[in-house]
């Protein structure tokens, strides 16, 4: 019998061996899936010579940690702060106009029901079938035309990239959009048309804020991929364009310092604290978001 | 009315322009390109037919590819969806710090395909080494990337890693909308835990069986990113008499043909690559429908 503190008698907690074996498993299941960031960490905290010498062992100096991070953003080669503000401003415009356009659309094919808003939203789903990679040559090449033709630059700018991730987004976000929408009563709506309120507002207004949920999930889902996307952002921006991402910007390092492990170590470091920062504050909405952008 | 048609109209535009623009227009193009002689340095492009296509069929990398690919696909589905069904019955159990364990798996699907790749090419190739010769294992003395044998099962441990976490949620999610009543009432009836599993659980997450298997079938078959960084298609080896790379995948041999200026052929394979992944996709679903409704 357990006896606390205080002495009082505490009920019997039966120990079951099968939870205990459970919990040993799990314990050790957890640091194998865990050991690649340490890996990371410790590794990025060595000299070049030190990781040939002995990659187990743990750091001597932490500060080398410092040290190779300095040595990434000053890099001469890769412009690695440059890549790291660009993703950002392409991660976040991009899933800006994802959920803008993608509600409005997806509101105006819930709410008229024609022949039309059917085919097109089944347009729409079919698309999704379609790989990347029978899209992405023809892609360059008609970015190309097209943008000559109205005098815009689609290839190596931020706002060619961002109309592509809408192009590439909106399908997947249209179709998460509609499936909510169609449970959200019509009468709000009605009700408001008859208050004088016009069409427009009444999306902005009335639908748009009860969305929150749902745009939280598709903020999620277009994010993590838009953010970690590496094929469209080499094929649209090049591999030493102006505009860079930070997957690009890995790779550049990677090429330039081949098995130089302790910038590349650091360099993926960097590339992945945003991403688990973000996911240690809003790990409760990215996993309800996760789980609902793929049921659906 | 008619301003709420024009309200109609401008509030799809965005969205279907893009989408013309983006994608349907692409894919017509790439559907004709496929058909021509497109070589990526000068504009023009002849049309010849379906002759991309028969060169194919006697293109010993190509059909490397394509059957290395299928044995990855196969490979990762089990491997991906063993590990997150067992993940899911874990963190569904009643072990202490469950949550923590729920958030803590799902952490490497967050890291791109392209970090990864690296991270672990570094953890095969000089961790596991190291620890090989300093303790001197000869299993681990060679690197498994750089063994022709070994490196797909690699790449289909990897991505397990990656994916495990996230199909545990969908599995997770499944498991929580199973009433409780239901398993406790098999538990008082005397049905020991795989019993539960294997008659209650397995039957009543046929949803997510399609899903999951589904989601890791395609991803799987369009594997690049992790590709290109952890092993970039090697070793090398042979196949039908001519030297190939033995990791490289279908996304990548696309991807290295017209980096070599052959667009057109490359386009070609994309098609194949769309087909089959339509085909395959297409039976899957079909099948698990048909076993969703008998169960």
């Amino acid at each position: 019998m357990t006896i606390s503190k205080n002495g009082e008698k505490l009920p019997r907690v039966s120990i079951k061996p099968g939870m205990v074996i459970l919990d040993i498993a799990t314990v050790l299941l957890f640091i194998l899936f865990m050991i690649p960031f340490g890996m990371v960490v410790l590794n990025s905290a060595k000299t070049s010579k030190e990781i040939i010498f002995n990659a187990i062992a743990l750091p001597s100096d932490w500060g080398q940690l410092a040290v190779n991070v300095s040595l990434i953003f000053n890099n001469p080669t890769v412009d690695y702060l440059g890549a790291f503000l660009d993703s950002i401003l392409i991660t976040a415009f991009s899933l800006a106009v994802i959920v803008l356009f993608s509600s409005m659309c997806a509101w105006v094919l819930v709410r008229n029901k024609t022949t039309w808003s059917t085919v097109m939203f089944m347009a729409f789903v079919a698309a999704m079938v379609i790989p990347f990679q029978v899209l992405m040559y023809p892609l360059v090449r008609w970015m190309r035309i097209s943008g000559d033709f109205m005098h815009i630059r689609l290839l190596g700018t931020i706002p060619g990239i961002v109309f592509a991730y809408l192009g590439f987004g909106s399908p997947l976000s249209i179709f998460v959009f509609h499936g909510f929408i169609k449970n959200i009563p019509y009468e709000l709506e009605e009700s408001a048309t008859i208050d004088g309120c016009t069409r427009s507002r009444t999306f902005f207004v009335i639908v748009f804020p009860l969305l929150q949920p749902i745009i939280v999930t598709v903020l999620i889902l277009n994010g993590i991929w838009i953010w970690n996307d590496y094929l469209l952002p080499l094929l649209l921006l090049g591999s030493n364009g102006i505009v860079q991402t930070i997957p690009i910007a890995v790779t550049a390092f990677a090429g330039a310092y081949l098995k130089q492990w302790d910038l590349i170590l650091t360099s993926t470091l960097i590339a992945m604290l945003p991403v688990i920062a973000l996911y240690l504050f809003a790990q409760k909405y990215i996993i309800k978001g996760m789980v609902e952008g793929s049921i659906k | 009315m008619k301003q709420s048609r024009l309200v109609n109209i401008l509030f799809i535009l965005p969205c279907a322009f893009a989408f013309v623009m983006i994608i349907i227009i692409p894919f017509f193009f790439g559907l004709y390109f496929s058909m021509t002689d497109w070589n990526g340095i000068n504009n023009d492009a002849a049309f010849v037919g379906f002759k991309n296509f028969r060169n194919l069929l006697s293109t010993p990398d190509f059909l490397y590819s394509f059957l290395i690919t299928i044995a990855y696909t196969v490979i990762s589905i089990i491997l991906v969806n063993i590990v997150s069904f067992a993940l899911s019955l874990i963190v569904t159990s009643k072990l202490r710090r469950r949550n923590f364990y729920r958030a803590g798996f799902f952490v490497p699907y967050l890291i791109g395909g392209i970090v990864l790749g690296y991270i672990w090419q570094f953890l095969l190739n000089n961790i596991l080494v190291g620890i090989g010769n300093a303790f001197a294992i000869d299993a681990l003395r060679t690197s498994f990337l750089s063994l022709p044998n070994s490196v797909i099962w690699t790449m289909a441990m990897v991505n397990t890693w990656q994916y495990a976490g996230y199909i545990m949620l969908i599995y997770v999610a499944s498991i929580q909308s199973i009433p409780v009543s239901l398993m406790e009432a098999a538990s008082v009836d005397g049905a020991n835990f795989l019993s539960r599993v294997f008659r209650i659980l397995i039957p009543m997450m046929a949803n997510a069986f399609t899903i999951s298997l589904f989601l890791t079938l395609t991803t799987s078959f369009k594997q690049f990113d992790m590709n290109l960084t952890l092993t970039n298609g090697g070793p090398a080896t042979r196949f039908l008499d001519v030297p190939v790379k033995a990791s490289q995948l279908l996304a990548m041999n696309i991807f290295n043909t017209a980096t070599a200026n052959r667009m057109a052929e490359a386009q070609a394979k994309a098609v194949v690559l769309f087909i089959a992944l339509l085909v395959v996709s297409l039976l899957q679903v079909s099948i698990n429908k048909k076993k969703e409704v008998e169960m």
